[in-house]
This record gives structure tokens, sequence and C-alpha cells, in this order.
């Protein structure tokens, strides 16, 4: 404790760190947000300022230490500045995902028995007006965006502002006791508590403490280099931990700005305004920008598009190794500058990411070829390997070892284990305190010494020390000849196609996989357009022929490159569906963070499953959707299933 | 409900409505031969939410452009804030606060969204040419003042993300919300609003009310809207005038309006005489 308390220069809370960046970096930028068209800012001093005057507020509402206030809303100063308001009063703040359904945020503020929320706007304040009979602790609700608010019965509702104006108010009355409440926050207490979405059962309430936030935002800011000078955008949901290290923790320990998107919609040209040097996506984006190059180069001129390609091309086969460090010779060198002043320095500029110096993407293994698109362009893009529990890092790639197929080393102070089945457990100053009221999945979870099952299955490479993962080890299971059944695998290969946006693999205990797939619709849709194909809807265009055989080509190919694998040849797929409804959170078959619940979908699909599996060409069915307000429908469809060729890896190796 | 007294009255969500803000005596009106426009009576009150409903042809649109003074009615007088309303230019009556979108949306195509909506704000433009051209002291503090004033709208009606974007560019639901923009953009005491749902999908539809109820509660913007889509208007209005074949059929709260035969024969389709 003294040791590690010694470590952060007795900074031992977020305030604390908010207190120190208030004098250290008074007239720096802490939080920019771009609103009437305009970027507002706060330098640190006036963010501890409102932050204060919050707190206050918070006091003079009766916020006691201890009490859990629900933070609800999209990236935005305010919620940060509640979060870390609530901590100055001894509370935890409890961010929860904006798009939840009632339901699953009257299961979440129950479970944590919040007595207030912050939240953005009306469409909030109703979720929880609805919900709020059933919540017997909850006391007062705040929003920040009073449109539409004006009539609501304001006993138990208020204006964030008018919170702030009553903190500032009542100053003299509260500030000592804000003080004292500031100074009994130490590593032990706890610094915020994050709901898992868990792609089984119920969320769960992971308590993070502040030796957890501050250590790990510590180290992996000294791993990378980071700087006050940084500057990240904010668009990643604040429930998710990922969000939480980046635009608090870092943020907090290095002192750097802060920047949130106008709305969801804007990001991308928010993100060229304010051009990031740290940054921070989640594969999907990455693939998505991708996508959109490709598109409108194919609508660019001859020359323009042959130059792209061809600098393109050569980008590929250098850029890599520049960044990397690797010796290039002075003649590529130079062509590589001639591309950069021709096509990848504007690429970049478009893309909003020509000041990274760092960028991560993790969560989903990302497809090689758009990773090294990235690279190649001189972007320090790299993969990292971490979770909830472990306050985000267990390992990380360093620079100059980065590789697509592997997510780096452990990340410091981070003990790794392996067991002989192959399960990943780590240890660190990161380890999560519990789950909240739930000792038990604690206990499965966590083991007396400190070691974290991840539940991923993987192996350490020779030679490099690298990670690799192959699957959740609970996904991980056996076809019913032996061989090994490991879907994510076979998956992430279909889903490096642009136009193939998930799929989900069936085969364990069975003796031959099948598949669903999802077609991208904004990909399949401009393919369309340009082979002057129609469709009316999204059905219509999933169940095109000419669309299956482009599918079926895909999972041929990916066939043939599965087979490669003599561990894993037996996960060919030998039939196929193409989905009639893109899978989605609303419906329960993702989680929030897009994540495939295999158990979920299988049951809720079991009809086309058996039809994939009994030999059927075609499938009738009826299946139920939800709409975004909550209610529900059904859409009917008859599919066509597909059989794919398959390696035949026996014969293959007799012939060889 | 219907008589002519001044006094506010206080709806079922708890809205205050003023008095009469605007009144149509008797208003008839001809293109030649034909009678657009027979002999109608009805008055707009401050702060509400005002229905003009009736079947194709019913001359809905013809008495949109009487009160926004595009037609001028043979007989009959418009009382405006409690004064007779001389015929008038539109840019006259616009000057009085009223402001208007179109059925058949009437953007500048080759406009970005901004400059869209800042060309609503042109009545508050007073700088002369030369100190526009300059771009020093006057024009300049009026276009940030204006600008300001513009981004407001287009953050209420959420259209951030396509500030920049060529009206041409973008589908009929947001071309329409732009063109609400643009009038609300104006200020207006009176926003007149023809068919803002025409042509919409469900989805389209609900944003819109919404919006339309959001400006009403906001900025306390009295709107009249000429509508189609029945089951829309009884829900957005206080009050709803029918119209059928020139003539008022109806008038009053949408339950009275809902329950009155005359009304129910003409949307049901009755042999007319």
């Amino acid at each position: 404790m003294a040791q590690s308390s010694q470590a952060a220069g007795g900074l031992m809370s977020i305030p604390a760190l908010l207190q120190r960046n208030a004098t250290l970096f008074a007239d720096k930028d802490a939080y920019r947000e771009k609103e009437f068209g305009i970027w507002q800012r706060w330098t640190w001093a006036e963010t501890e300022k409102e932050i204060e005057a919050l707190a206050l507020g918070f006091i003079n509402l009766g916020v006691s230490e201890g009490d859990f206030i629900a933070i609800i809303g999209r990236n935005r100063p305010h919620f940060y500045w509640s979060m870390v308001a609530a901590q100055s009063v001894g509370a935890v703040p409890v961010p929860v995902y904006q798009d939840s359904a009632s339901e699953e945020m009257e299961y979440i503020l129950a479970h944590c028995g919040a007595k207030y929320a912050v939240v953005e706007d009306q469409e909030q304040v109703d979720k929880i007006i609805d919900i709020q009979e059933h919540l017997h602790q909850f006391e007062h609700m705040i929003y920040v965006d009073p449109r539409g608010l004006r009539k609501y019965d304001h006993h138990a509702l208020h204006r964030f502002t008018d919170i702030q104006e009553q903190g500032r108010a009542s100053y003299y009355e509260w500030i000592e006791d804000l003080k004292g409440r500031r100074e009994k926050l130490d590593y032990d207490s706890t610094c915020v508590m994050l709901y898992t979405s868990g792609t089984t059962g119920k969320p769960k309430g992971v308590v993070l403490s502040n030796r957890n936030v501050v250590e790990s935002a510590k180290n992996s800011s000294e791993f990378d280099n980071l700087r006050q000078e940084e500057e990240i955008l904010s668009y990643l949901p604040m429930a998710w931990v990922g969000d939480f290290i980046f635009s608090i923790g870092q943020a907090y320990w290095c002192g750097f700005c802060v920047n949130c998107p106008e709305s969801a919609e804007t990001m991308m040209t928010d993100l060229r305004e304010i051009g990031p040097t740290y940054f921070f996506a989640p594969p999907r984006v990455f693939e998505t920008q991708l996508t959109n190059v490709m598109i409108r180069m194919e609508d660019a001129g001859k020359f323009k598009r042959r130059m792209f390609l061809h600098f393109l091309e050569f980008a590929k086969k250098v850029g890599g190794r520049i960044l990397d460090g690797k010796p290039v010779s002075l003649g590529e060198r130079l062509k590589y500058g001639l591309g950069n002043l021709l096509v990848y320095g504007p690429l970049k500029d478009t893309l909003g990411y020509g000041r990274i110096r760092v960028g991560y993407t993790a969560g989903e293994a990302i497809g090689p070829e758009i990773f090294d698109f990235y690279r190649s362009l001189g972007i320090n893009l790299k993969q990292l390997y971490g979770q909830t529990e472990a306050t985000v890092f267990i390992t990380a790639q360093p620079d100059g070892e980065v590789r697509a197929d592997t997510v780096g080393v452990p990340s410091p102070d981070v003990e790794l284990r392996i067991t002989e089945e192959g399960r990943i457990y780590y240890r660190s100053p990161g380890v999560f305190v519990e789950y909240y009221k739930n000792p038990e999945s604690t206990a499965d979870t966590k083991d007396a010494e400190g070691w974290v099952d991840t539940g991923d299955a993987g192996f350490i490479e020779e030679g490099s020390g690298h990670l690799r993962i192959i699957d959740r080890a609970k996904d991980v299971g056996k076809m019913a000849d032996g061989s090994m059944f490991a879907p994510k695998y076979v998956e992430n290969k279909l889903k490096f196609y642009p136009d193939i946006l998930e799929v989900v693999l069936f085969g364990n205990g069975r003796d031959r996989c099948v598949a669903f797939i999802n077609i991208d619709l904004s990909a399949v849709g401009n393919w369309a357009e340009r082979n002057n194909i129609a469709y009316a809807s999204y059905q219509e265009l999933a169940g095109h022929p000419r669309v299956l055989d482009t599918i079926q080509e895909h999972v041929e190919a990916v066939n043939k490159s599965v087979a490669e694998d003599p561990m894993l040849s037996g996960c060919q797929i030998h039939r196929f569906v193409v989905l009639h409804k893109e899978l989605d959170a609303d419906d329960g078959e993702l989680t929030r963070t897009r994540k495939v619940r295999r158990a979920i979908i299988a049951d809720k699909f079991n009809d086309i499953v058996e039809a994939l599996y009994d030999g059927s060409d075609k499938i009738s069915t009826e299946t139920e959707v939800t709409y975004e307000d909550g209610r529900k429908g059904s859409i009917k469809a008859t599919l066509d299933i597909r059989d794919a060729k398959v390696v035949q890896v026996a014969s293959k190796v007799a012939a060889e | 409900m219907n008589d002519m007294s001044n006094d506010s009255y206080v709806t079922e969500d708890g809205r205050t409505i003023g008095g009469v803000v605007m009144e149509m005596k008797n208003i008839t009106l001809r293109f030649g031969g034909v009678k657009a426009i027979t002999d109608i009576s009805f008055d707009i009150r401050e702060g509400e939410i005002r229905a003009i409903i009736g079947p194709n042809g019913a001359g809905k649109s013809s008495m949109l452009n009487v009160i926004s003074g595009f037609y001028v009615p043979q007989e009959g007088e418009v009382w405006y804030k409690g004064r007779k309303r001389p015929p008038m230019k539109p840019y006259e009556v616009a000057q009085q606060g009223i402001a208007r979108t179109f059925q058949n949306i009437a953007l500048f195509e080759g406009m970005t969204v901004l400059d869209n909506v800042m060309t609503g704000r042109i009545r508050q433009m007073q700088a002369g040419l030369l100190s526009q051209a300059l771009w020093r002291g006057k024009a300049e503090r009026e276009e940030i003042e204006n600008r300001a004033q513009v981004e407001k709208i287009i953050d209420f009606l959420e259209i951030q993300h396509i500030r920049k974007t060529p009206v041409g560019r973008l589908p009929y639901g947001l071309k329409k919300r732009v063109e609400l923009a643009r009038a609300l953009a104006a200020e207006p005491s009176i926003l007149l609003l023809d068919e803002p749902m025409a042509g919409m999908n469900v989805e389209e539809k609900e944003d819109m009310s919404r919006f339309i109820l959001d400006v009403n509660d906001e900025f306390g913007t009295t709107i009249a809207l000429i509508e189609h889509d029945m089951g829309v208007v009884m829900d957005l209005s206080d009050r709803v005038v029918v119209m059928d074949y020139g003539k008022k059929i109806g008038d009053g709260t949408p339950s009275e309006v809902r329950s009155n035969q005359a009304v129910i024969d003409a949307y049901l389709g009755v042999a007319h005489d």
C-alpha cells in the first residue's frame, strides 16, 4: 500500500488528480464539446469549478457517502463531471448504456439500489419514470437537456444547471463537508461500478477501486508514453470500461483533453476537426471507414483511382516496415514520401487520423487486411486484450512488435498463467474488487491469490512471447468425432469480408458445422446499386440469388483456409443460410457491445438450425422483432439454404 | 368553445392557450367561376395548435394561402392581432411574423442546410450592401448573432450532422425538417405548416409530430397546420377545422370533430347533392 501510493505520488483518487490538474494545467483545455456548431471548451481550472459546484449541489440534494448515482447519456462533459462529482462526495458513479431498454435499466438500478440518476434528456427521463414504481429506493433525477421537460412534475426532477446553481449558492454550508469527504478517498475506496453486459445471464456489477483505475491508467500511460498534449475523441459508450479508462483514468492521470462529438451522427466530421493523437476504436469502426473509402474510390476518376491503388499496393510492402523501424532502402523511402504527399497524407486527413501517435483496436479480432491497411498508411494502430475485470489491460502490443494475429505481451505489472487446457488467467493491480452483491460469481472468477479467469482460451507464442487468443473457452467445444470446435476462429475469417457483418457457427457435438450469416447492408447495398440489382428491403437483398452466390464463394474460400489448419479442419462450413434480419441487441441476440449470444440465437432460430442439419433446401420461418421504442412485431420469410464445398482433409493428405 | 370570446383556457396537458390572435371572417375565395372557399369563419388562438383538415380538393391549401396573404379573398376579412388586415404582399405578411412551410418543399437545392436556414433570418438582417460586402462592423455582428440563433434551431431539430450538406442530396423526410427549421429561424408568432407529414413513413411522422409539439412547447409558437392524416391531426391539435368542398363542416376539439356526423360523412363518403 505504502509502496503503491508512493508510486502514484500520493494521488490516490480521481478527485485528487483533478485538484492537481487544476493547479498544474490550469489554463490547458480539459474538455471540449461541439455545441451549436462551435467547439466549446473548459480548462482544467474551469472544470474543477464546474465539478465542485455539482458536488456541492449533490450534497445539498442529500447525497450520502456510499450512495449509487446512475449516469445515463452519450459522451458529454456533463456526464464525465457527474462521475467525478459523485466520487468527490463519496458516492459511486454507475454509468449505464443509454440505449438500454427500460427492463435492462430497471435491473441495474434495482440491483445497485441507485438513489439518484443523472440523465441526458426526455427520452431517458421517461424511461426512468416508467420503471420508477419498481425502484423503491430511487429519489432524485437530474437531467441535462431541458427540451420537452418543462411541464413535468419537478418535485424529484432537477435540471443539471440548477443543481450546480444550488451548489454554488450553498458553498459555505457544504464546502467543508465536501473537502472532508474528498480527503477520505484512498486507494481502497470505490472509484466506479460498471455493469458488464455478459454474453450469458444477467449483467454483473464490477466494482473497481481507485487503486485499479489509477494504477492501470499510470501503467498504460507510461507504456505508450502518453503526455499532457494528447487529444482524444470520446465517442464510445460511457458505460464501457474502455471509455472510463481513456476519458477519465488516463485523461486525469496525464491531464490531456477529452473532446466530445456534437452527436453520434457527426462523429466522423468531429473526428476530422479534432485530429486526435491517441485513438481507440473497435474493429468495426475501422472496417466501416475502410469500406467507405473503397466505395468512394470506386466513384473517383480513372487517374485518381489508379494512383490510389498503385500507392496503396506499394504502401503494403513498405509502410508497415517503416513504422516498425525496420530497414527500408532509400529509393523506397523516397517513393513512400511521394505517396505520402499524394495519397496517404490526404487520406489520413480525410479520415481524421493525420495526427495519431497511438491507436488501439480491441474487443474483437480485426481482419489482417484491414489492420495492415491502416498500418501501411503510417498509422500506429496496435491491438490490446483486456476486460472490465482487469480494468482493461491484460496484454498490449509494444511499438515495433505489432502483428495482426496476436494481442501482444503482458501489460506492465500483469502476470499471465495459462492452464493445460489453454485457459488464460491473469493477476494485476487492475484486478477488480468484486462483483457487487454476487460473492458466488466473484469466487468463481477470482481465486484467493487474486488470479482471474478470463474465460478465454489461448497460448503464448514461442519466440515472441506474444499472446494469441483462440476463442471464448466455453465456446470451444468438440465435434462428434472429437476434433476441436472453435467457432470464433471461423467466424472471424468470414467477417473479414466487407459484405459479411456477422456470422454464427454451429457444430458443437455435431458431425459437421453449419452457419448463419448476416450481410452488411451498406457494402452489399452499394454493390447492388452498381450492378443494377433492385431490392426493396434488407430481407429481399439478403435473399437475392446473386448475393447468395457471392457469400457462397466467401464460405468456400474460408473452408479452404480453415482446412489448412490441422487442428481446426473439422470446422469447415457444410451448409449456410443468409438470415432475413440483422442480429440486434434490442432482440437480445447481441450484447450491447455487439457480441454474439450463441445460446439465445440457437434457441430463437432453432427451426433454421434444424433445417440446416436435416438437408432441406428451404425453410419458412417467423421471427419476433423488437422496435427501438420497445414494441414488438414479427417478420416472416422463406430462406434458401445453400451447400458449400468443403475440402476433404484426409484425402488431401493422402494425395500429397 | 367556438364563441369569439378572448378568454384564455388551459388544455388537458396543462398548456395555457391565449386569446384570439387571428380571425377569418366570412372568407370567400373564387378562381374565375370556381368557388374554392365559401363563407368560412374561424379563429386561431395564441399558443394553440390549430389544424385544418378535409378530403382532397376541400380547399385547405387555398385557406392556408389566404392566411399567408398569398391569395386575397374576394369576400370576407382577415383580422390579425385585433386589427383588420388590408390586402398585403406575402413578404409584408412575413414581416408581421407569419412563417410557413410548403407542401412540395421550396428549398434552395444547391445550398447547404445551414445557408437555407440562414435565409430564414433575412428579416433580422439590416446591414447595407457595402457593409455586407466589406464584412465589417454591423454585417459581421449581425451574421454572428443570426448564426447563433440558427445553430440553436439546428440543435433543436437535430440536424447537426447535415449542417454542411447541400439540400439536394437529402432524403425527403430531412428536407421537410430543414424547411421547418427555416420557418422557425424567422422567429414567427404564427407558423403555417402545409401538410408537414405528407409522404412520410410512420417513424418520420412520429419524429415530425414530436418536433411540432416541441416547437409549440419550447417557443410558444402558434401553429396552424393542414394535414391529410387524420390520426396525426387528432393527436396533435387542440382544435380542428374540417372543410369539404370549400365549406366548413366542423370546428372544435378533436373529440368533438370525431363525433360530428357531417365530418364522418365527408370522410367515409356519402353521395353529394
